[in-house]
Order: structure tokens, then C-alpha cells, then sequence
């Protein structure tokens, strides 16, 4: 059950270049520009309780996408394939269903394969959201200087990969918080501590970049002591 | 296993949507009135406008404004803010001296509760990709240039903890009432793109 895909590599693009200039805002952008993007934003929240799955298995499903899936239909098209995908990992439905419908709809007459028996993960949350009381103390404090591992995580991961390696400054002790790296798996909560942690950003790129403060939060297993 | 992806002909995305809700609501698994019900609420009832109170009340009440950037979760649920992508608030402040910018790389976390969904260019690979790495730059691309002694803090949301900037209150703004305040808050201003103008 708790088959662990990889994921694209897709998603993590911070620090990357290659994207193009930076997008132009739009002040009177409605929510749902597209009628089909709300229709697939409310699919998606429902089918991770459907697969009795969590957000951060939802998050995994859509980092297993391939470019042209994570990217070609936008956010909420992502947002479609991965509420699939979670929905085919719990067989909610069955593979070729949805190819199937979309075919008949559009005027075709093909057989749609039949509901499959669901298979949902053994998992249960302990408490409602991400965030959890822990009696364990504190490994790291405000103002010391820790390194980011370099992890190569076989599955789900929110260590992203430019900070791998890099030091910087723990700088806000955050509330405990469920691991989503083995949550996403369905194998623990793993509940601990995150650091928000500060990073020069030429520590984090080359010496001659942009010259500002990097912040982002880090869980106590990304993070070992630095001198 | 089979994947979402596996499928050679792309279909249209606005009818494979349809296809998975026939086949979600026909089998009783889904209600599409509570899909009216999500939409709705982000539509019309969720969205910058919550954002901007907390910004005006911050400018007219420094009591508040210290609430706020000590305990950002509780000071922002006195005003009854809270739900999905808000379960522990960080608020940072800008001033002359430092300017803060919020982007989630890794997929595109945003403080719903005070801004509701986010905007395209939120969501964009390139806002996603760049600004962590030439903050200045992109800023200046998306109308944003600020004097070069701003020092720039970047926030990348990568955990449950989600960051909301509060603006520097414009100038000339000495006798305008908090509602008059609220108005003048763009979305844009809390992610750290724009600054507020009078």
C-alpha cells in the first residue's frame, strides 16, 4: 500500500532559471477565470478526504507529475491530476474511467470500466490540521547557525533542493508540526519541530548575486549543527 | 500502477474535469451543491478584502499592531480570520529600511484565510523559480523598484506556517478613517509585489 513514487522533480524550481521574464499582475483577475478550475479546485479538496489520503500525500500527487501534466493546464489542472492520482492510488476509481467518461461525453460509445474495490491507506490523523503538541525539546535555538542536509528523499520531501547544503541562521522557532515526508506516505506523523532559518543569499548562490535574506522553514530532521 | 499521467491523447481539461465529477456524483461520493458551496466561498466571501482590515486595523491601533507581530495567528482570529492555510500565521512588517516578499516555490502555499486563493502570478514557475534568487530584479519586473538601501527578505512557505506582509502605511494618509485605510490595501501589498499609494 504504501508504494512510494518518486517524485518528477518538477516542482522544485526555486532557484531556477530558464521560466522567463516575471509574470504581469493582473489586479482584476477573477478567482476562477475558467468555470472548470473552481469545478476541479472543489474536486480536489474533496477527493483527499474521498481516498482518505491527506494534504500532504495531495502535494506528493501532484509532484509525481511529469512536466507537460504539472504545467501545460495550469494550477488547477495540476490540481485535477493529482486529486486522479489519489484517487487511483485508494481505487476510488479505476484506471481508464476518466478517459473513458470524457470520451462518451464528447459522443463517443466506449465501455467505461467498472468501480473498482476501494483500497484505501491504513492512516488515521491524530488531530485535525498539521500542527502538534510535542513534549520533546528543542534540538536547535534562535541564532545558531545550522546546515540544510542534502537528503535525496526517495519520496515526498519540502526540503527544497537550493537550500541542500547551505547554512544559515535559525531565526523563528515554529510550532511542531507533522513530518510531510513520512506523512505523505502514510507511514508516520512524525510530528516535530521547524526552524525558520536565515540564509544569505550568497551563501545560497553564487558570490555575486542579488545581495538579500532568504527565509524558509525548515524540519528539525533537514537540519544538523554547523559551526 | 497506473497514474494520471499514463493516459497517450490528452484530453481537454475542462472535460476531463466534467468526466471525474459525472463519475464522483453519480456513485453518491460526491455532492456537487458542497461544490457550489467551496466555490462560492472563495468567490465571494474569502479573499484580500480580510487581508486589508488587518492592515488598516494594524495602521490605526498600535496595540493591535504589536499583537500582530507577536502572535499573528491570535491577533488575526480577534478579527475572526482563520480556516484552511492558516493554522499558524507569521505577520513581517516593511518599512524604508526592510522590504519582505512571500512565495512558496514548491508548490504555491498562500495564507487563504486573509487572501483567499492565489493570483496567477503567484503560481507562476517563473515568480516561483525567480524570486528566491533575484528578488530585486523580478520585483522591478513586476512594477516593484525600491530604493537600493531596502534591504530584501525573501519568505519561502515550505512548511504549514504561512507569511503575510504587512505594508508600510503611505503617506497623506494621516486622517483617513481605518474602512478609508482598508481601501486603498491591494492583495498584491501583502505578498510584498506592490506597496500601498495613497
Amino acid at each position: 500500500m504504501t508504494e512510494i513514487q518518486p517524485a518528477s522533480g518538477v516542482a522544485d524550481m526555486g532557484g531556477d532559471s530558464g521560466w522567463g521574464r516575471a509574470p504581469i499582475i493582473d489586479p482584476d483577475e477573477a478567482v476562477f477565470p475558467e468555470k472548470w478550475e473552481g469545478r476541479a479546485f472543489a474536486l480536489a479538496l474533496l477527493s483527499m478526504r474521498l481516498s482518505g489520503s491527506n494534504l500532504d500525500a495531495f502535494r506528493h500527487a501532484m509532484n509525481r507529475l511529469d512536466r507537460e501534466h504539472y504545467i501545460d493546464d495550469g494550477y488547477y489542472g495540476r490540481w485535477l491530476y493529482g486529486a486522479e492520482n489519489l484517487l487511483l492510488d485508494s481505487a476510488i476509481i479505476a484506471p481508464g474511467a476518466v478517459e473513458a467518461r470524457a470520451a462518451n461525453i464528447a459522443g463517443d460509445h466506449v465501455d467505461e470500466p467498472p468501480a473498482p474495490e476501494a483500497t484505501k491507506p491504513d492512516y488515521a490523523p491524530t488531530a485535525a490540521g498539521s500542527i502538534r503538541e510535542i513534549d520533546a525539546p528543542r534540538k536547535f535555538t534562535v541564532g545558531q547557525r545550522v546546515r540544510a542536509k542534502t537528503m535525496n528523499a526517495p519520496g515526498h520531501t519540502r526540503l527544497q533542493k537550493y537550500t541542500q547544503g547551505h547554512v544559515g541562521t535559525v531565526t523563528i522557532a515554529e510550532p511542531a508540526q507533522v513530518l510531510p515526508d513520512t506523512h505523505a506516505h502514510f507511514i508516520a506523523e512524525n510530528a516535530q519541530w521547524v526552524y525558520t532559518v536565515s540564509f544569505d543569499s550568497r551563501e545560497l548562490f553564487q558570490e555575486n548575486a542579488e545581495n538579500f535574506t532568504l527565509n524558509t522553514d525548515l524540519y528539525e530532521d533537514y537540519l544538523e549543527a554547523a559551526s | 500502477m497506473s497514474d494520471a499521467q499514463s493516459s497517450s491523447d490528452r484530453i481537454p481539461i475542462n472535460l476531463r474535469t466534467e468526466a471525474l465529477e459525472q463519475l464522483l456524483v453519480e456513485r453518491g461520493l460526491v455532492d456537487p451543491q458542497v461544490m457550489d458551496t467551496f466555490i462560492k466561498t472563495y468567490e465571494k466571501d474569502v479573499g484580500p478584502l480580510n487581508g486589508a482590515q488587518v492592515v488598516a486595523k494594524a495602521w490605526t491601533d498600535p496595540e493591535f499592531k504589536q499583537r500582530l507581530l507577536d502572535d499573528g495567528t491570535g491577533a488575526i482570529a480577534e478579527l475572526g480570520f482563520k480556516g484552511p492555510q492558516g493554522e499558524h500565521l507569521v505577520v513581517v512588517e516593511n518599512s524604508s529600511a526592510v522590504h519582505n516578499v512571500v512565495v512558496c516555490t514548491l508548490c504555491s502555499c498562500y495564507p487563504w484565510p486573509l487572501l483567499g486563493l492565489p493570483p496567477a502570478w503567484y503560481k507562476d514557475p517563473a515568480y516561483r523559480s525567480r524570486v528566491v534568487r533575484e528578488p530585486r530584479t523580478v520585483l522591478n519586473e513586476m512594477g516593484l523598484e525600491l530604493p537600493k538601501d531596502t534591504e530584501i527578505t525573501v519568505w519561502d512557505s515550505s512548511s504549514e506556517v504561512r507569511f503575510f506582509v504587512l505594508p508600510q502605511r503611505p503617506s497623506g494618509t494621516e486622517k483617513f478613517s481605518e474602512v478609508e485605510l482598508a481601501a486603498l490595501v491591494t492583495r498584491d501589498a501583502m505578498v510584498g509585489v506592490a506597496q500601498v499609494n495613497a
